[in-house]
């Protein structure tokens, strides 16, 4: 079939070669947004790195209590909020909308919790006199670098619990399916792994001893 | 059968949940360790990429796509993120306060 003939008749089925990764397009785009938001926290960590290493009196502010122990029941909320994440979408395979529903709002919940967890740590640090650019104990780039790399991840959060609300109630009515869950799914578990890398990183590595 | 596999959705993924939790852990006990900041470093990123992967393959399921999917989008990040490794030499220049090299 020439040019003019397929634009006579368009793309036709046996034209179109199958997906090489059998796979949804919504996931796959799901899958490529989210490589290109590794790169982007991969960069800014990276940004973070360069900062800290050429400073020679980068701040080491995080006591065991309340940072450290803050941190700790925030990792546990979001590894937990992924565990039921994954219940959802393996309910909402097996066809149980409202077993699906229930996890989708446990997830929820926990998010919210996680993220009122990382504004109170906020707001102590903010205490404290920690701003954008300065702060009472060394570098003044350590508040640029902790806003943004845990801002960043806090709207990812914020935006997750959004997207997962919206899902939830769709879902319930019919209007999307069990890949909308599935691919909502596949962007918190990332929001998740993002945490993985900011929790030693930003908050381990700078332990007031 | 079918509501006894309901009922227990996510206990398949218990296990790499649990990981993932004893991760976290010990690397807050390791970060209480007297170690150098360089060797804390590499313990921590080597745990959080172990972590990372864990959650990529069984939470997100990549080991359960094809492999093309796997072999399009991980190595490419690698690649990625291995170039921006170029900026260390001129972040311990800095430390310094040298001059740029001639």
């Amino acid at each position: 079939m020439n040019d003019s003939e397929m634009a006579m008749h368009g793309h036709g089925s046996a034209l179109m070669e199958g997906s090489p990764y059998a796979i949804p397009s919504r996931k796959l785009t799901m899958w490529l947004f989210l490589i290109s938001d590794a790169v982007t926290f991969g960069a800014i960590l990276f940004g973070y790195g360069y900062l800290r290493t050429a400073s020679n009196d980068w701040p080491a502010p995080f006591k065991f209590n309340p940072s450290i122990l803050n941190v700790i029941i925030m990792t546990f909320v979001l590894i937990t909020s992924s565990l039921t994440m994954l219940g959802a979408v393996a309910s909402a395979k097996a066809g149980d909308k409202a077993k699906a529903n229930r996890f989708l709002w446990s997830t929820i919940l926990l998010g919210v919790i996680f993220a009122g967890l990382h504004i109170r740590e906020w707001f102590a640090l903010i205490d404290e006199g920690v701003r954008l650019f300065q702060n009472p104990w060394g570098s003044p780039l350590f508040g640029a670098t902790f806003f943004s790399i845990t801002g960043l991840h806090l709207l990812h959060v914020i935006c997750g619990v959004v997207a997962i609300a919206v899902i939830s109630r769709g879902f319930s009515r019919g209007s999307l399916t069990v890949g909308h869950v599935e691919t909502t799914g596949l962007y918190w578990h990332f929001v998740d792994l993002v945490w993985m890398f900011v929790v030693p990183l930003v908050y381990l590595l700078n332990i007031s001893r | 059968m079918t509501a006894a596999r309901k009922s227990n959705v996510i206990a398949k993924y218990l296990p790499v949940y649990f990981v993932l939790l004893g991760i976290a852990g010990l690397e807050v006990f390791l970060a209480y360790q007297h170690f150098s900041t360089a060797a804390l470093l590499v313990i921590l990123l080597g745990l959080a990429i172990c972590g990372g992967a864990l959650a990529v393959m069984y939470f997100m399921h990549l080991a359960q796509e094809r492999r093309s999917l796997f072999l399009t989008l991980i190595p490419a990040v690698i690649f990625v993120l291995l170039m921006m490794n170029v900026i260390w030499p001129d972040s311990f220049r800095l430390l310094h306060m040298r001059p740029f090299a001639h």
